[in-house]
């Protein structure tokens, strides 16, 4: 366990990992990649910024190898602004991850945004004190990722597209397999953890539950107010948006207005007003071509 | 008596505060804008994130709303962000937006980043044996209190929650176990002062039985 003696109590302990992932529900995570964009991030009402060198879609564009941001510039935000940075770190790559502890990051991304690590295991998140959040495309990745030891996760949607239809598709998947669980009998459950290939212990908690132990926010695609009103609304409990706020034509605005929409998603009015004149948002890809050239991040994670 | 409490809604631990209100007897309604502040016994500020919380209920009126109606003398209860949310200021950073109401001056983020947040458990005497288990999270301790107002918990030398009247505040998030003790402490001081308020009414002036 990663649980230590801190001067004033024990860190690293599981209610004070998911603890803040608590905190930050109703909220929006913005990508930033400078202090600059930091301060415009927190100045429209982020919960939290995402440190990383380069958004999702030119990340995309530039192809190549993705890694964790130098923490010569994760430093640098953390300096501008005073709620949660959170960086990432490759998958399955515990030194990154040990690095982004020791700068003291609030929170560990371990994203199949940046280019895997390891291509069997992701890192054993029960051994940091810092916690982590991961990407998931149905229930059983998340409750792998969640015995791992992440005290968060988001759905993966397909980052850097503008195009929220995978994230939809992410969002509805873990629900229906959320209820499929629920409605179960205690024996079918010895089945569904071996078909989904999650532990038994944490699909027997989601039975009795009806939802995922830990937090889930929306990522990947989110564009646009309604597409994060969207995702409220299919029961994500935050959003992240990556590219959708600083690839449009006006992120001030862009960010400020995701956030209204995020906390009244249920309010309609309040979403179409927060959605007038805000100028061009990011272009968008179609995902069908995105997967004919083999150019899916969603895929990566095991 | 089932009071009425709202629970700020912009962003943060809400449905654990309504699922804790809900324990000690009270009903719970969501505040995201001014009009939602309507015919409330209290009112809890959550965890979350405080200029999250300043900005967006700024820009509906909310923030104002909430001075107004806290001023007036709305009990209210904050943990964590909803106890620097009500203090009157904060120490070394001055232009961040807060309610106010209590005489308090706070530091944000003083046990410092994620990487120090911690549990422990903490002695509230007013509350009696056992010690509240305090979970801590880049919390904010409270650095002055003014003459109104009663410290009701320290932690490493430092306060951690305290009280004026029917407003409470707390740095740790009781929310997230399952000890209710805070919130009946502070529902059933709605309770009292109802009570009294209504022995005041009718002491004074004879009141219709609609």
């Amino acid at each position: 366990m990663s649980d230590n003696a801190g001067a004033n109590g024990a860190t690293g302990t599981d209610a004070v990992k998911a603890g803040l992932a608590r905190m930050l529900k109703g909220g929006v995570i913005m990508d930033v990649v400078d202090a600059e964009q930091a301060k415009i991030a927190e100045e429209a009402g982020a919960c939290a910024v995402m440190a990383l060198e380069r958004i999702p879609s030119e990340i995309r564009r530039d192809g190549g190898v993705a890694r964790m941001s130098d923490p010569e510039m994760i430093i640098g935000i953390q300096e501008a602004v005073s709620i949660p940075v959170m960086a990432k770190c490759r998958i399955g790559h515990h030194v990154e991850a040990q690095v982004l502890q020791t700068l003291e990051v609030d929170y560990i991304d371990e994203s199949e945004v940046l280019t895997p690590a390891d291509e069997a295991s992701h890192v054993d998140k029960r051994r940091f004190t810092i916690p982590f959040v991961c990407g998931a495309t149905n229930l059983g990745e998340a409750l792998r990722r969640i015995s791992e030891g992440a005290a968060m996760i988001r759905t993966k949607g397909e980052a850097g597209t503008g195009n929220v239809v995978e994230a939809v598709r992410h969002m509805k998947t873990i629900t229906q397999g959320i209820r499929r669980v629920a409605s179960a009998t205690s024996d079918e459950r010895f089945a569904i953890a071996k078909e989904m290939a999650a532990p038994l212990d944490l699909v027997e908690w989601v039975g009795e539950h009806g939802r995922l132990p830990v937090v889930n926010f929306s990522a990947g695609g989110i564009a646009t107010p309604a597409d994060a009103a969207l995702m409220m609304y299919l029961g994500c409990e935050g959003v992240f948006v990556g590219s959708g706020i600083f690839m449009s034509e006006d992120p001030p605005a862009r960010a400020r207005a995701i956030v209204e929409a995020t906390t009244h998603w249920d309010d309609p009015e309040v979403v179409a007003r927060v959605s007038r004149g805000l100028r061009e948002a990011m272009p968008g890809l179609e995902i069908a071509q995105i997967a004919a050239e083999g150019g899916l991040l969603q895929t990566r994670g095991w | 008596m089932r009071p009425r409490i709202g629970v700020l809604a912009v962003q943060g631990a809400v449905s654990e505060h309504e699922a804790a209100l809900a324990d000690v007897g009270a009903r719970t309604t969501r505040v995201r804008l001014p009009g939602e502040l309507d015919g409330l016994d209290g009112l809890v500020i959550p965890g979350g994130e405080s200029t999250t919380f300043g900005l967006v209920a700024g820009r509906s009126g909310l923030l104002g709303a909430l001075h107004e109606r806290i001023a007036g003398g709305l009990p209210v209860f904050g943990t964590c962000a909803g106890l620097i949310m009500l203090a009157s200021r904060i120490d070394g950073d001055g232009d961040q937006a807060l309610i106010g109401g209590m005489d308090i001056v706070v530091r944000r983020n003083a046990f410092g980043r994620q990487l120090a947040s911690f549990e422990a458990d903490v002695d509230v005497p007013v509350l009696g044996d056992p010690p509240m288990r305090g979970i801590f999270i880049r919390a904010p301790w409270v650095e002055q209190v003014g003459p109104s107002v009663e410290v009701l918990a320290e932690h490493a030398g430092h306060i951690v929650a305290a009280r004026d009247r029917t407003r409470i505040v707390c740095a740790f998030h009781p929310e997230l176990t399952g000890d209710r003790r805070l919130h009946r402490l502070f529902v059933d001081g709605i309770r009292g002062a109802t009570a009294s308020a209504d022995e005041d009414l009718k002491g004074g002036i004879r009141v219709g039985s609609q």
